[in-house]
């Protein structure tokens, strides 16, 4: 079986973004960029895949500039065996990225393709289902556990007010929650090898499809600050002050 | 112009984020529509016929719309949609499965999560954990989005639309539905509680969270959350987190207990109305945005607030 995982080069999760002053966007000079972390559980969760002997191929794909490559190379570390970088410095929205992958897709054939549920920079939380529905496969969004058997995909997912468990025919789309696995850092080893394991280099063309922006960004803004209020003595002083709001 | 709302439900009744998203759908203009899909849900559409404001309800019922399964969903909405001009669903976890499948079928790029309207193709929406916020225009001709509920009012009720029923999608779908563990609860669920008591890692323990943040909750009829650190270190299930990638809540009255107040969980309460931290550390930065910051150590603090009320 094969497993395809795209991933995503963000702004690390742990830097506080900075709106530029001029409102066109976030600063993104200087700015330490990562895999997004959905994507590393996606890839942790194919590598285990390939572990347990339930997959023989992982392929990662990431679309954007050329230092995507290192997003590449550090799935790479995890364990997955080769690359593929759809280079293009435009920002590529879900509705594209998904028409790139559904092209990846037919050239590779895979089984399974585990995504994401979203980026840690916009949030849209769109990619995994669009690439579904492009190839009309099942999907198994929010996973937080994918078990294959009898060439089904048994996921369980996490729902508002709990977890449900669907049976996906493959080939199927799954995307990752936070709590489907935890992602092993590549070891010195790994990540030497990794240099070595290739990555071929394609272009949106290459799949047939425009990158054209549907949506323009009119301006981007600071959200409303919240001011600190004030700290009390004691509990006491904390009922009374709520009190006198009538929050209880 | 014409808007179909997509309702969440569990075909016995009709979820608030049902009514915030009428409200938005109002916002964008035109007539409203409200779409239940689901097996046994007359109920629910007799309730989204009573919301103020809407036209008419289209009501779908199939064995594979049970669950909404978006395979299902999709199957049932894209051909709908010739009618309309714009699809709004709440970002709830059924809205955002579903939504994006019906956006890449119909070419549209969908615009996730908007906090606001600003004309019929132009929105506001939060990136970056809410850490900024994007007002984006869309070119596509028809609009698909989805709406966080804690941005708009509840449509009221007194409408009286007419109920259409409409066939369900044949099938079969490539996928089943195998089970569901849902928690039962008497407590006001997160996304529309007017009260949530929220738990972090400082309490150490799934027993010391069940000693002191339920009796609390239970005091105030409270809905119970929990910060990504206490979900991961086994305190509280899943569905509790509030955050960047759990819930996103805006309660009357949040009161964080044990939680320092990473971005991610801020992303998730900050539009609460007077949030209250208690945190024995007075560097944490939850206590930046908490209208009443208590430094002290909880496992004193909160039984002695227990007691108060």
């Amino acid at each position: 079986m094969k497993v395809l995982v795209p991933v995503k080069r963000v702004i690390d999760y742990n830097v506080k973004v900075r709106v530029k002053s001029d409102q066109t966007g976030v600063d993104l000079a200087n700015v330490k960029m990562s895999m997004n972390p959905f994507d590393e559980i996606a890839v942790e969760e194919a590598v285990r895949l390939k572990e347990k002997g339930a997959a023989e191929e992982i392929i990662v794909v990431s679309i954007g500039p050329q230092q995507a490559q290192e997003t590449l190379r550090t799935a790479l570390a995890m364990g997955a065996d080769r690359g593929i970088l759809v280079k293009t410095d435009d920002a590529v929205e879900p509705l594209a990225v998904a028409k790139i992958l559904k092209g990846v897709v037919g050239e590779e054939s895979p089984d399974l393709v585990i995504l994401g549920k979203q980026a840690i920079d916009d949030d849209a939380n769109q990619t995994g289902q669009m690439l579904a529905a492009l190839l009309d496969w099942p999907q198994g969004t929010f996973a937080s556990e994918v078990v294959l058997e009898d060439g089904k995909a048994n996921v369980t997912r996490e729902i508002d007010g709990g977890l449900q468990t669907l049976s996906l025919q493959t080939p199927a789309i799954v995307t990752t929650d936070l709590r489907l696995n935890e992602p092993r850092y590549a070891s010195l080893p790994n990540i030497m090898k990794a240099k070595k394991k290739p990555i071929d280099e394609k272009a949106p063309g290459d799949y047939g499809v425009d990158t054209a922006a549907r949506l323009t960004v009119v301006k981007v803004t600071e959200p409303p600050e919240r001011e600190a209020g004030e700290k009390v003595e004691d509990v006491a002083t904390l009922v009374s002050k709520l009190k006198a709001e009538g929050a209880i | 112009m014409a808007v179909l709302v997509l309702a969440d439900h569990d075909n016995e009744s009709l979820f608030d984020a049902t009514h915030k998203t009428v409200t938005a759908a109002k916002a964008f203009g035109g007539d409203v529509d409200v779409l239940v899909a689901g097996k046994g849900s007359g109920a629910v559409a007799e309730a989204a016929a009573k919301i103020d404001g809407v036209r008419k309800v289209l009501h779908a019922e199939g064995d594979a719309l049970e669950k909404q399964l978006a395979e299902a969903m999709e199957a049932l909405i894209v051909p709908l949609m010739d009618g309309y001009d714009a699809l709004f669903s709440p970002a709830t976890t059924m809205g955002k499965n579903v939504t994006p499948r019906i956006a890449a079928k119909l070419d549209v790029m969908q615009i996730s999560d908007i906090t606001a309207i600003e004309g019929t193709d132009t929105f506001e929406r939060p990136i970056y954990a809410g850490n900024a916020m994007m007002t984006v225009k869309s070119s596509d001709p028809k609009k698909v989005v989805t709406v966080r509920g804690t941005s708009f009012d509840a449509a009221g009720e007194g409408g009286s639309a007419s109920v259409e029923s409409i066939d369900a999608p044949a099938g079969p779908f490539k996928s089943a539905f195998v089970d569901e563990k849902i928690v039962q609860s008497d407590r006001p669920e997160l996304t529309s509680a007017k009260t949530i008591v929220s738990g972090g890692r400082a309490l150490g323990s799934k027993e010391e969270f069940d000693r002191l943040i339920v009796p609390l909750a239970d005091k105030l009829g409270a809905g119970v959350g929990a910060s990504r650190a206490a979900v991961d270190a086994g305190y509280a299930p899943n569905d509790y987190q509030v955050g960047q990638t759990g819930k996103i809540v805006a309660p009357e009255l949040y009161i964080a207990i044990g939680i320092s107040g990473a971005i991610q969980h801020l992303a998730g309460m900050k539009d609460s109305k007077i949030i209250v931290a208690i945190n024995k550390d007075e560097e944490a930065p939850i206590f930046q945005v908490a209208d009443y910051g208590l430094v002290a150590d909880l496992f004193n603090a909160v039984p002695e607030l227990t007691e108060a009320l």
